[in-house]
């Protein structure tokens, strides 16, 4: 069970004096249950990327196979794929436009075929999920704060019961405490049900906390594909590509560099802590 | 998918024709098309043909860009073709059934196919080269007169370029939605009629919704910056007209004279 990408290209407006080379040669293994982060500056491809992942968009050239089968033959049944890989856009209460929230939240799973009582378990199951409350359930969706309004979205998303969720930016434009608390919404769910998640991101801070493994893009291609650890020990090249390390990792450059003997690979600040105490001979 | 309508859309390049007046490009289409109407002969439609491929030539924009454009009235050039090679009266030549088609009738559906397809292209190939903010700064200006007559120009001319402004971003508006309701398993495809019309519910809430806000923001943004409308307003680059301007004008009137002389001579 697993997402394999191989040799993707994918060109905007081919044979246009416009064209521009979104996805270069990308090869990837997504395996199941995985949380990676994937990071790429502005115009990356990373968003071009997700949606070659459930077969919103066709590769120029190169094949997506999902769980061994190739999403692009002719009788692959490709509403079943977009149930199994969950992608939730940037700006995802932007497609809000039932009457109330559970309604929204309804949508996915009435496009699925399932019965009036699956669906509706399925999205009670889905906003408790994402960690809203009941009162909100019967008011239109319009009246809801940012950060609620976008629960809903990834509720919706939720309510398919996805093997694989993709989120595109899920805290743009949330204030920190409304991007914490999305985040570990997902940790949380991430850890309860199992599923992959990729969570796409341009910001190395939020996504350090949470995911075993970073995949780094640059102008279509792919820079760094490892665990947070190793892809922040290029924190120089990072730099180079408008990306940046956690500042936990620069503290500890810093660190190293005036002779403290700390490992320079901690990636959150209770790793930090650990680390600068171990350094300093003493224990939490 | 959404991305392949071209109809009044730009296309960049540097050429000749992009380069010239939005104002001569106006002229020059409104002449052509009325051209298109003043000749009635073969020889006509040649001519026309000759100045418009040159133009296309000039303009440096690849046909198919042109042809494009055309897929959207097929239909209409169709239904015009068919119902003018069976409905006119005339000398019959092929008869089958009920359905004659005549003389005649062949004549005008072919001449009509070619002043439709003309039109088409001659119009697309207009705003093609010219981006939508300098039509309609040609268009203000042209229509300057009017103001005289209390026509309010500036704001029929701002309203315009605001509507066309948003054409591509609603595109891509719907473009996103489409995709996002898609991943939710939303089909706008198949199913019949009134189920298709329903399907298109999830679509047209958001963008409509999204349409309001962007206008709002919009209407704020201006009036942040003091918008008042078109009294006492200048332009940073306002438009006049050099040497090659006044060439086209020329070409422009020797091609018009053509056109009226053959028309009034064949």
């Amino acid at each position: 069970m697993s997402i394999i990408l191989d040799h993707v290209d994918y060109v905007y407006g081919e044979d246009t004096a416009l064209s521009v080379h979104a996805l270069k040669d990308v090869n990837l293994v997504i395996p199941d249950g995985q949380f990676i982060g994937l990071i790429g500056h502005t115009g990356s491809g990373k968003s071009t990327l997700v949606q070659h992942l459930n077969g919103l968009m066709r590769p120029t050239s190169g094949a997506i196979y999902y769980n061994g089968e190739d999403i692009h033959e002719k009788d692959y049944d490709k509403k079943q794929l977009r149930s199994k890989v969950g992608l939730v856009f940037q700006y995802p209460e932007h497609q809000l436009f039932e009457i109330d929230v559970f309604k929204d939240v309804c949508f996915g799973p009435k496009n699925l075929g399932l019965s009036q009582k699956e669906t509706e378990l399925r999205a009670y199951a889905a906003l408790k999920q994402v960690g809203l409350e009941d009162e909100f359930f019967y008011q239109s969706p319009f009246d809801l704060s940012g950060g609620q309004k976008r629960r809903v979205a990834i509720a919706g998303v939720l309510a398919m019961k996805p093997e694989v969720l993709v989120l595109d930016e899920p805290t743009a434009g949330l204030d920190p405490k409304g991007r914490d608390e999305i985040l570990d919404q997902i940790a949380k769910l991430k850890e309860e049900t199992g599923i992959t998640v990729i969570l796409v991101s341009h910001s190395m801070e939020d996504v350090a906390k949470y995911v075993e493994r970073i995949i780094v893009m640059n102008r279509g291609s792919v820079l760094y594909d490892d665990t947070p650890r190793v892809v922040f020990q290029h924190y120089r090249e990072l730099e180079q590509v408008g990306l940046a390390a956690p500042q936990v990792t620069y503290i500890m450059q810093a660190l190293a560099k005036r002779g403290m003997s700390v490992d320079t690979s901690a990636t959150t600040i209770a790793e930090a802590e650990q680390e600068i105490l171990r350094a300093l001979h003493r224990t939490v | 998918m959404i991305r392949d309508i071209t109809l009044g859309q730009y296309y960049q390049a540097d050429s000749v024709i992009h380069r010239l007046d939005p104002r001569v490009k106006l002229v020059a289409t409104i002449g052509f098309i009325i051209s298109l109407f003043v000749v009635d002969s073969w020889v006509g439609y040649v001519v026309a043909a000759l100045f418009l491929i040159a133009m296309i030539k000039l303009s440096k924009v690849p046909f198919r860009y042109m042809v494009k454009g055309m897929r959207a009235i097929v239909f209409i050039l169709l239904i015009t073709v068919v119902f003018n090679l069976f409905l006119t009266p005339g000398e019959p030549l092929v008869s089958v059934w009920k359905l004659t088609i005549t003389k005649e009738g062949l004549r005008i559906a072919v001449l009509m196919a070619v002043r439709l397809s003309f039109l088409i292209v001659g119009s697309s190939l207009m705003t093609l080269t010219t981006t939508p903010n300098s039509l309609t700064d040609g268009m203000e200006k042209l229509m300057k007169p009017l103001k005289y007559l209390k026509v309010p120009v500036h704001e029929i001319a701002m309203m315009m370029s605001i509507a066309l402004r948003f054409i591509p971003i609603l595109l891509e508006e719907t473009d996103k939605i489409m995709k996002a309701q898609i991943a939710r398993g939303a089909d706008f495809e198949s199913g019949n009629l009134i189920k298709k019309a329903k399907a298109m519910v999830p679509l047209l809430v958001p963008l409509f919704i999204s349409a309001f806000r962007r206008a709002n923001d919009l209407a704020m943004a201006m009036e942040a910056r003091c918008y008042r409308g078109g009294e006492h307003r200048t332009k940073m680059k306002p438009l006049c007209y050099r040497a090659a301007d006044r060439i086209a004008y020329g070409v422009l009137f020797l091609y018009f004279a053509g056109c009226v002389t053959i028309g009034v001579l064949l």
